[in-house]
């Protein structure tokens, strides 16, 4: 029985070490300016966790074979433990686990600690059940009021957002269904929700932020490359939840210049 | 200190019932009551199970028609995510391990007659199971049950109008977790009295089980969790029902006004959290405390630092108290208060990797019987390392950013807390049921369920780590809109195939209980030859659980391999024996 349990305790170590090292499924490609420091860390505590993990998993298989009753010794060993070994590993840890913590910090306080930069496009996100939709300010560069009284959902766009017509800041606001951010400037994002809570998750910007009812939470990010990168809702919102995305398009500063003076012409 | 213990004894004792009512339905008896607990439990983890296996076959044939119950929708989907973590986080994962078990056996294990109040004992189990009723009764009302997920959070769990089940199914859900949390209140009370003042002449705290520690600190985790849950559902029923607004700012659903304005949505995730991490200790603690005892028994050794472990199931409980923001680092709480949640979780790696280190000290030089509660034991050691592993990405904020809410999380704690846990209850069921119905289970039964249970166990939970890394987020019904999840159906699919597999090695078990509990060979009272007080009465145990006697106490629970000792285990109640070295 020893050694069908070592076999199978290491068989389940090394298939599944197998897939995290073969990357069979792994992080979408990162995309953002901040991707290559949260992935090197990832892939710093996930080395780390993996030696504690193989060496945890196939100790405790050795051991049930090596102590086995009928193997030798043939009497167990009287001890009540070890404090001086007790203690080593005591501080091994601690050093292991706060020091990964404290490694991670400054990347934690880079994203969440500063405002977005003064030439940060600002784009307002709102969720609601179950779609994503985006404000640009327009030229006067100021978001027109909304009136929750004034939404209507089946109507999408400005109506869906309640946007109001008598405040002039609002006139030249542009209501889209898509992202469209310029590429190498940072991203202001202003979350709002309308219902419940949605999350504004895009996978390749290493991008994930909650949207609650009565807060506007500002964050910030990067994209480095130009593409079409998906949005999912990351907190469950209700029954289309799993259907709730959107679409991120990052272009060409010259490309998102003509796309956003277009849609301000449209609204002229 | 001895005549105030004997004196709380001798005031519990209470005569045999001799009518079947009060014997076995409204019993007293703390035996009685383990064991109402356990079936309770029993039930519910089928009820959870079964719906995981309606949710798995959703997730891969969306749209077939299944016998009796149709085709299962979107929205029935996460009625189905709510009602299997509900179920299983509370009337499973809590009921089992402190209920069942802690209930039969602390009393036994200090020595004492009963619990300290009886009669609150029994209204803490009628208490639970009326909360049970209530919850599964919302299947059954117009809307079905609720769609808000086991943290029903707010707006989605405090507006009708938020989607299907929001309506009545949602009050009763949330009413069955208060009733759930008031019996769990009166249970945590007895079990801190009970070990504070009835343990046996001799039975020091320090020479107490490890499994006793593991009961009582999970009480006192229990005093101080449940209340704040129950004060959070008061409020959300408040918010649901007469028009106050706690958790609601002002919101339109469908561009419709709700009336409410000014409540904060955090609030509630907050309120949640504070229960609902110390909450993950509550279902995990006992079965560390009986690992760490199992480990000893049947390596026939000492545990390894016997204080170290106490210490490090203190600390976990404490430390449990002051990291509940780690389920919040993407909520829209402050980012300063993030670094001190995740400093304060990372810290709790260290003493669970002590408790580690212990488990395989303990079978370092060990003469090791693989009988089927050491399996699972061994078992849970494995479990415990692999769900903690992850523990450290969740607990870094930077990492949580990718991580948070994808299948990542689900496979982290299904490991841990979840199927650690219940291999915890296994162990359990495995190494009492001798002395709980005087008959041995099947062997050859047992080590087919657990070899199946390890293995079905990681086939369904390792590839959620991929997943989850893969972006795929939890409580999808479909993974058909995203187009970069489409390349994660067929992983999804083969977690399906291993859930069914996994779920029939269960009916072994079961088969196993009760055939062994009418034909299963007959126990001896010291079948594994262990220590602890409640191998030193009969099988099963007398009303007052030592017959008229009460036990005193000259040793630690953990003697095991003796040297100059006649046997290769001295009992509790043995002359004290001094190891010659």
């Amino acid at each position: 029985m020893g050694l069908v349990l070592l076999i199978v305790i290491w068989l389940i170590t090394f298939v599944s070490t197998y897939f995290f090292i073969a990357k069979t499924w792994w992080l979408p490609a990162g995309a953002s300016a901040a991707a290559a420091g949260i992935d090197q860390h990832f892939a710093t505590t996930y080395v780390l966790m993996g030696i504690v993990f193989v060496a945890a998993q196939l100790a405790l298989g050795y051991l049930a074979w090596r102590y086995r009753a009928g193997g030798s010794p043939s009497k167990a060993e009287y001890s009540h433990g070890n404090a001086k070994l007790e203690l080593i590993w005591t501080v091994l840890t601690a050093v292991l686990f706060v020091g990964l913590n404290l490694m991670s910090s400054s990347i934690w306080a880079s994203e969440r600690f500063r405002p977005a930069e003064e030439n940060a496009v600002r784009v307002e996100v709102t969720g609601m059940q179950f779609a994503w939709y985006f404000r640009y300010p327009g030229p006067d560069g100021k978001f027109g009021a909304t009136k929750p009284e004034l939404e209507d959902a089946s109507a999408g766009g400005e109506a869906a957002l309640g946007l109001d017509p008598k405040d002039p800041a609002s006139k030249d606001d542009v209501v889209t269904g898509t992202m469209v951010v310029p590429v190498n400037r940072e991203v202001e994002v202003i979350l709002r929700a309308h219902d419940v809570i949605h999350s504004f998750f895009i996978p390749s910007m290493r991008f994930k932020q909650d949207a609650v009812p009565g807060l506007a939470i500002h964050m910030h990010f990067t994209p480095i490359e130009t593409g079409e990168f998906e949005i999912a809702c990351a907190e469950l919102c209700g029954l289309g939840h799993y259907k709730m995305h959107g679409m991120l398009k990052v272009v060409s500063p010259e490309e998102f210049d003509q796309w956003l003076a277009a849609r301000e012409a449209e609204k002229q | 200190m001895a005549t105030h213990e004997f004196a709380a004894q001798a005031s519990h004792a209470h005569a045999a019932p001799q009518g079947f009512i009060r014997k076995y339905v409204f019993s007293l008896d703390h035996k009685i009551i383990g064991i109402q607990y356990y079936f309770l439990a029993l039930a519910a983890v089928f009820v959870g199970m079964f719906l995981s296996l309606l949710m798995r076959i959703h997730l891969i044939w969306p749209t077939v028609a299944l016998p009796l119950l149709g085709e299962i929708k979107p929205e029935n989907y996460l009625s189905l995510v709510t009602m299997h973590g509900t179920i299983m986080v509370f009337f499973v994962l809590t009921t089992a391990p402190q209920g069942g078990f802690g209930n039969y056996f602390l009393p036994i294990q200090i020595g004492a007659p009963d619990m300290a109040f009886p009669v609150l004992n029994m209204l803490s189990f009628w208490t639970t199971f009326l909360g049970f009723i209530v919850m599964l009764a919302a299947f059954f009302v117009t809307g079905g049950a609720p769609l808000h997920g086991w943290t029903g959070y707010a707006p989605l769990s405090a507006l009708q109008s938020a989607g299907p089940g929001e309506g009545l199914g949602a009050d009763l859900w949330i009413i069955s977790i208060a009733i759930f949390c008031i019996g769990a209140l009166m249970g945590a009370l007895n079990f801190i009295t009970t070990t504070l003042d009835m343990r046996a002449k001799g039975m020091t705290m320090m020479r107490m089980p490890l499994t006793c520690w593991a009961w009582f600190i999970t009480a006192i985790l229990g005093l101080l969790a449940f209340g704040v849950l129950l004060s959070g559902g008061i409020l959300l029923l408040m918010d649901r029902n007469l028009g106050t607004s706690f958790f609601v700012p002002l919101v339109t659903v469908n561009g419709q006004l709700t009336g409410h304005k000014g409540g904060s949505p955090l609030l509630w995730q907050h309120l949640f959290w504070f229960f609902g991490h110390p909450e993950v200790y509550i279902a995990i603690l006992p079965a560390m405390g009986l690992c760490s005892q199992l480990l000893s028994v049947f390596s026939r050794k000492p545990i390894f630092g016997y204080k170290a472990m106490v210490y490090a199931m203190l600390s976990i409980g404490f430390l449990g108290f002051m990291v509940w923001g780690h389920h919040m680092f993407m909520s829209g709480m402050s980012p300063y208060t993030a670094f001190a949640f995740s400093i304060m979780t990372m810290g709790i790696g260290v003493p669970s990797a002590i408790k580690t280190f212990n488990w395989l000290g303990t079978m370092w030089g060990g003469r090791i019987r693989f009988s089927s509660p050491m399996l699972f034991a061994i078992g849970f050691v494995s479990l415990f390392v692999s769900g903690g592993i992850s523990g450290p990405f969740l607990a870094q904020p930077v990492l949580d950013i990718q991580l948070h809410d994808t299948a990542f999380v689900p496979a982290h704690f299904h490991l841990i807390m979840g199927v650690a846990s219940i291999f915890g209850i296994f162990a359990a069921t495995y190494y009492w049921f001798p002395k709980m119905f005087g008959r041995m289970m099947n062997e050859t039964l047992a080590r087919w369920h657990f070899f199946i249970s390890l293995i079905g166990t990681y086939a369904i939970f390792m590839p959620m780590h991929y997943a989850g890394m893969a972006g795929q987020p939890r409580r999808y019904s479909q993974f058909t809109e995203l187009h970069y999840l489409a390349h994660l159906i067929p992983l999804n699919t083969f977690i399906t195939f291993a859930a069914f597999v996994t779920v029939g090695g269960q009916l072994i078990f079961v088969v196993n209980l009760f055939w062994s509990m009418f034909k299963g060979k007959k126990a001896s009272d010291n079948p594994w030859e262990a220590t602890t007080l409640e191998w030193t009465t009969a099988t099963p145990p007398p009303h007052d659980n030592f017959g008229g006697k009460t036990p005193v106490v000259h040793n630690g629970p953990y003697e095991y391999g003796v040297p100059g000792a006649p046997r290769d285990y001295v009992m509790q109640t043995d002359p004290e024996v001094r190891a010659a070295h």
